[in-house]
């Protein structure tokens, strides 16, 4: 008797996952990020799951889910925030949009409002250093950021308003992130085309080789928005 | 005179579209894989050696012999694995080239494939940035409906799938045996070698795992030649490379440019550390490499320049801090990522990351002694060669650097009972919020 009937649904995606191996234990990464697409954390019951999938024990799936940082023991909210602070971002200004956020939110790292929409957690560096101070949204760049843009950014999430990533699309929820995660393809108009090619900094040396200079960050004033 | 900035992979970052597969055939895109199908596959690996590409993932091993490794004729399936867990802290290079130009790296995954005689291909993608994955399922997909993936790939008799796989968070899995173990859904611990990847690598079988630039280079080799690219760069260290300056700068960003140009020449293009300010440390090629100060401004970045410096090239990713910033913090801060990274396996790296943190924390509140420097020492000599993997001696590199260029301002750090530094002093808004003077107007 399985605790995962809510989760045969799944069974199809499972399968499409599974075939795109030679050998069935490398699906389990992205079964894991398919089980929080639906529960929006890696549950005993998306373990359980995971292992009947691919011929596992439940302790061998659960050795490889709590090693890694994405794979969450808690529910998720819809918006998981994270906030860099390794050493650069930290330095420029990740510490203060950190400790704003914490205050704002009235959540702790790795915290949930009350509301259910943000989780809020500081991050490792996220490969956007050009960009910083770097904050990420479902894993999705919000680049240049000071405390006020963050607090901007999380009340427009909180109250159901449509924010779109520096580099990329309007930002889906946790769990949609999850399932693009997982492999599949996010299938919303412009979703791929979102944001462009590149932001100003990744143009900045090709400007500068045509003899042009750099735009810097999109300068927003409250008068203007 | 600076060379010239030589834009190669980010020459079509400004067309329109350039991540579709249109827009990349409009700049020369799969011409190179065309190319490389009517060579024999050993002329490809040759083509590649003869070119003298470097890895580009930081440990600068030659690219071509890399591929040569792999055993040919032995009756085991091959695998590619491209290495796009890029996390080393400093480094940004791959992520916007793999947002603009996914296509790019799908021609060099062919090509390498084609020269390798693998038939799977992966492209192992950090999990953290979800707009890289959705360019590159999509552009996978563009190739497989074009033929350019697929049975008879580009109607040859050459058979190839690729996956994009991603990843859920784990620096260490940037090392690539630690890579391999999580593409077979274990937890991401590196592995014992020998054996090496090109004998006992993916599923125990031949496997060569490049970095995403690396794989990215190859195609723009193919099309215009050894000599052109070796026309770039040094002797052993040849062509051209993206180079990523972050920071106190005026113009952070990406800069492709030669190998072997200097943080001065880099900085002259950049517009020169934020006005009113200094340089006063940074890092070559990501934290894990030992900094450097303003008596570096001249040292070639290459291989060689770097390392004769007493540092690495690493990834090339430029971290740059001004004299507003506090090393100690910095060390501290770096330090703490490497023992929230340790893998666990080894004990000098597991136990010492922790303790180098303990004793870092007490520092930089004014709290410890001067002893503690000797202490700090002591714990990196016994990680240093003794950890299972390079992660070890990459946690060990920001503090023996720091401690030999700023030992003087550890010892302030006790002297006042604190940190001496205002953080908000090192903001990006600290001169106001238009301080980088980053904008067009």
């Amino acid at each position: 008797m399985s605790n995962y009937e809510h989760l045969l649904k799944l069974d199809g995606d499972a399968a499409a996952v599974i075939a795109r191996y030679p050998q069935s234990g490398s699906a389990l990464l992205p079964l894991l990020h398919l089980v929080q697409s639906e529960e929006g954390y890696v549950s005993p019951a998306g373990i359980e799951y995971c292992a009947d999938k691919l011929g596992l024990s439940t302790a061998e799936v659960s050795a490889v889910s709590t090693f890694y940082t994405m794979y969450k023991r808690r529910p998720v909210g819809d918006y998981h925030v994270g906030v860099c602070t390794n050493t650069l971002c930290a330095v420029m200004g990740g510490d203060a949009i950190f400790a704003t956020l914490k205050e704002h939110l009235g959540v702790g790292n790795d915290e949930t409002t009350e509301d259910g929409k943000v989780t809020l957690e500081h991050i490792e560096c996220n490969a956007a250093c050009d960009y910083a101070p770097v904050m990420t949204v479902n894993w999705e760049f919000l680049d240049d950021m000071n405390p006020d843009k963050a607090v901007r950014a999380v009340d427009e999430l909180r109250a159901g308003k449509e924010v779109h990533s520096t580099r990329g699309p309007a930002l889906c929820t946790f769990k949609q992130a999850e399932r693009i995660l997982a492999g599949f393809e996010d299938t919303r108009p412009g979703a791929v085309a979102g944001g462009g090619a590149a932001g100003h900094a990744t143009l900045a040396g090709l400007l500068v080789s045509q003899g042009r200079t750099p735009t810097g960050p999109a300068v927003t004033t409250e008068a203007s928005e | 005179m600076a060379p010239e900035l030589t834009p190669v992979l980010s020459r079509g970052w400004l067309d329109s579209e350039p991540w579709t597969l249109a827009g990349y055939q409009r700049r020369d895109g799969y011409t190179a894989v065309k190319q490389a199908l009517r060579m024999h596959p050993d002329e490809v690996i040759q083509l590649v050696k003869d070119s003298g590409l470097r890895g580009r993932g930081g440990a600068g091993f030659p690219t071509g012999m890399k591929w040569g490794f792999i055993p040919q004729n032995d009756g085991k399936p091959h695998y590619l694995v491209v290495n796009a867990d890029e996390s080393e802290p400093g480094t940004c290079k791959d992520i916007p080239f793999m947002m603009a130009n996914p296509h790019e790296l799908v021609e060099g995954v062919i090509i390498a494939c084609y020269a390798i005689r693998a038939s799977r291909a992966f492209i192992y993608v950090r999990g953290e940035v979800l707009h890289v994955l959705r360019r590159l399922q999509a552009a996978v997909r563009e190739a497989y409906d074009a033929g350019f993936l697929g049975k008879g790939v580009f109607g040859t008799d050459f058979d190839l799938d690729l996956t994009v796989h991603a990843g859920a968070g784990a620096y260490i899995c940037g090392e690539e045996t630690a890579l391999l173990d999580s593409l077979e859904g274990k937890r991401g611990q590196p592995r014992l070698r020998p054996p090496f990847p090109a004998v006992a690598g993916l599923y125990a079988s031949p496997t060569c795992v490049n970095n995403v630039e690396s794989i990215g280079s190859v195609p723009a080799i193919v099309r215009n030649g050894v000599d052109w690219f070796k026309g770039m760069g040094s002797e052993k260290s040849p062509g051209f490379t993206l180079y990523s300056l972050s920071g106190h700068v005026k113009h952070p960003g990406q800069y492709e440019a030669p190998l072997g140009i200097t943080l001065r020449e880099l900085l002259d293009y950049a517009g020169g550390i934020r006005p009113g300010h200094r340089l006063k440390f940074w890092t070559p090629g990501g934290s894990s490499t030992p900094m450097f100060t303003e008596e570096h401004l001249d040292v070639p970045l290459d291989y060689e320049g770097v390392g004769a410096a007493g540092s690495m090239l690493g990834t090339k990713a430029l971290q740059i801090f001004d004299e507003t910033t506090c090393v100690v913090r910095a060390a501290l801060r770096w330090t703490e990522f490497y023992a929230h990274e340790s893998c666990g396996k080894c004990t000098p790296c597991r136990e010492g990351t922790y303790w180098l943190v303990q004793i870092l924390k007490r520092m930089e509140k004014g709290e410890g002694t001067e002893d503690d420097l000797g202490k700090l020492l002591d714990l990196c000599d016994n990680i240093v060669g003794k950890a299972f993997c390079a992660l070890g001696d990459g946690a060990a590199a920001p503090i023996q650097s720091s401690l030999k260029y700023f030992r003087d301002e550890y010892l302030e750090h006790f002297e006042r009972g604190g940190c001496p530094f205002d953080p908000s002093l090192s903001t990006a808004w600290a001169d106001g919020p238009l301080s980088f003077a980053r904008t067009s107007a």
